[in-house]
């Protein structure tokens, strides 16, 4: 799986109520609706600025706080191709395993806004062609690459009825 | 080899003879789903093509995100899990039943050793009784509603030692954000967390609950303790299941351990907007308030309630300060009214609410101001999580919580309690 995009940096500890605000969650289930306010307490212009394919590239601790889909969801409506981060808290790991948001762990650091990346999940490799570096990232398990593959934990269970990850 | 406690359930649950790192499938015993995650979940559901749900009886969803609802569109995703928990034989807490954290425990859904996940990230709280309960988003949800089972990856195990005993006027609360501020707020990411020590034995069931609720502060996906003849005596005065409790082997193995004496520990606040960002009360006192807010999964139980109304007998609160009370669940209200509580927090000029979640999450009941400062038993202080990102959150123990609603300014509680 290559994926392409522009980088957009946030800091560490970037919270679930950052990426989607609960005064906006419990009002609908339209997500493309939920989409327009991503990251907006962050960084108000994000929703209008964030090309399809783009990605979100942050610290430590991404998606800490609460359980809500809503969060990977409303990243992916919005167009976002992948979160790139130095760790991630794990029910937002889980959830954007789950609903077919690739996240990968790396170093981050170097990566400013605006450079634009290739990330290769199956060969654990990012490639930063603005800056002309290259630097591993740590390999997905191979059962979350399966869920990853089929879409999502949906589609997964759409195919198989229940969990299938031998 | 040893086990740890979370080993060892999900050993249990699974099957297999699992350490940490491995990933299992496990069998679930109890799942929840509530207002702000449930409506997800039942379109995944759908779109996963499920028909029945397993064992319908051992699922609850719960509406106390949004209770009542204060909006049409969250009227209809009520209408919808109300729709679906009939149809499938799943028990839906209505509004006003209370927070779903205080009401499984209360109903007696889960117990020692049982494997619970909550589309609630403050799921964690149940493991105060030996429970492996972790939060979980709606699609993994949704996955269970089916199967009946969860895929998770065995988690290593940092222990927390709790010397001493906690002083006057120190409360779990105090000790739960003063062990946030030591590891911050990711320092137990993907790790399972087992409590111990003379300092937790000496709590109420109560107040373990407060720490393992918070145990997702610092990244924990469990806040684990050991059953003692509290947890057994609380247990099976709130239902009539069965459950067998889950000790840690002596020669198990930790990722960390980190011993603590809180034997002088002071009140502690978290400074906004991050819940590692604990002091001892007296750096922020004097800080002023306009809100103060008594209640939430993590403090809006009785005996929270009780220690504020301790020093609001026969107070008032501040001119300047709304207090806003929501007690955790119908039992707790009724018991609070019966005991007199609620009389004197009212009295003092609390304003009650359903109980339920709206002013910790931002939904309704007390949105603050622009610039306003909030001091909460909540369990987190992101900006904007009260549903204005010009507010500031403290958070704090019930008792600093109604001593600050008194002054109108934060106020060390060991000054009302002579």
């Amino acid at each position: 799986m290559e994926l392409r995009g522009r980088a957009h940096c946030f800091g560490n500890d970037v919270n679930t109520d950052y990426i989607i605000s609960g005064k906006y969650k419990f009002k609908t289930l339209d997500m493309k609706e939920l989409a327009q306010h991503v990251m907006e307490d962050l960084d108000p212009d994000f929703a209008r600025k964030v090309q399809p394919g783009d990605f979100v590239v942050a610290g430590r601790n991404f998606g800490c706080g609460s359980s809500r889909e809503q969060a990977p969801l409303a990243l992916l409506n919005a167009g976002v191709g992948a979160v790139l981060a130095q760790s991630f808290a794990r029910i937002f790991y889980r959830n954007a395993i789950n609903t077919g948001l690739p996240v990968v762990v790396c170093d981050t650091s170097s990566i400013r806004s605006g450079d634009e990346l290739v990330v290769n999940l199956e060969r654990g490799v990012l490639k930063n062609l603005t800056q002309g570096t290259e630097t591993p990232i740590k390999p997905l398990p191979p059962f979350m690459l399966k869920i990853l593959a089929d879409g999502g934990l949906v589609e997964h269970f759409r195919k198989y009825g229940t969990f299938n990850l031998e | 080899m040893g086990k740890t406690i979370a080993e060892k359930i999900l050993s249990r649950k699974s099957g297999r003879d699992a350490y940490a790192n491995d990933i299992v499938v496990a069998d679930v015993d109890f799942r929840m789903g509530q207002d702000g995650t449930a409506p997800l979940a039942i379109r995944s559901f759908e779109k996963m093509n499920g028909e029945s749900v397993f064992d319908p009886e051992r699922v609850a969803f719960v509406i106390d995100h949004s209770a009542p609802s204060p909006l049409e569109g969250v009227s209809a995703l009520h209408s919808l899990m109300r729709r679906f928990a009939k149809e499938k034989g799943i028990t839906l807490y209505d509004v006003g039943e209370g927070v779903c954290h205080q009401l499984l425990p209360e109903k007696g859904h889960v117990g020692p050793g049982s494997l619970v996940i909550g589309a609630d990230s403050h799921t964690c709280t149940y493991g105060a009784l030996n429970a492996f309960a972790t939060g979980v988003g709606s699609t993994d949800l949704a996955a269970a509603l089916i199967s009946g089972k969860m895929w998770f990856k065995v988690p290593e195990t940092i222990k927390f030692i709790c010397h001493g005993r906690l002083p006057k006027g120190v409360y779990s609360k105090d000790l739960i954000l003063y062990l946030i501020s030591q590891v911050t707020a990711d320092g137990a990411t993907y790790m399972a967390a087992e409590y111990t020590g003379e300092a937790i034995c000496a709590l109420s069931v109560e107040g373990r609950f407060t720490i393992s609720n918070m145990a997702i502060e610092m990244g924990a996906k469990v806040g684990l303790m050991e059953a003692d003849d509290k947890v057994w005596e609380w247990v099976r005065s709130h239902g009539s299941g069965e459950f067998e409790a889950v000790s840690p082997d002596p020669d198990a193995s930790y990722a960390a351990v980190k011993e603590y004496d809180v034997s002088n520990l002071e009140p502690y606040v978290a400074k906004p907007h991050r819940v590692d960002n604990g002091v001892p009360v007296g750096e922020v006192k004097g800080t002023p308030i306009q809100q103060a807010v008594l209640g939430t999964c993590t403090n809006g139980r009785l005996e929270d309630l009780a220690v504020a109304a301790r020093i609001l007998h026969q107070r008032r609160v501040h001119p300047g300060v709304r207090l806003i009370v929501a007690p955790a669940s119908r039992k707790v209200y009724l018991e609070a009214m019966e005991t007199g509580v609620l009389q004197t927090l009212v009295r003092a000029g609390a304003a009650v609410v359903t109980p339920g979640c709206g002013p910790c999450v931002g939904t309704h009941n007390g949105i603050p101001s622009d610039g306003e400062n909030v001091i909460s038993t909540a369990n987190r202080n992101f900006k904007g999580r009260m549903a204005n990102n010009k507010a500031f959150i403290y958070l704090a123990s019930p008792a600093t919580v109604a001593a600050s609603a008194v002054r109108g300014e934060i106020t060390d509680p060991r000054e009302f309690l002579e």
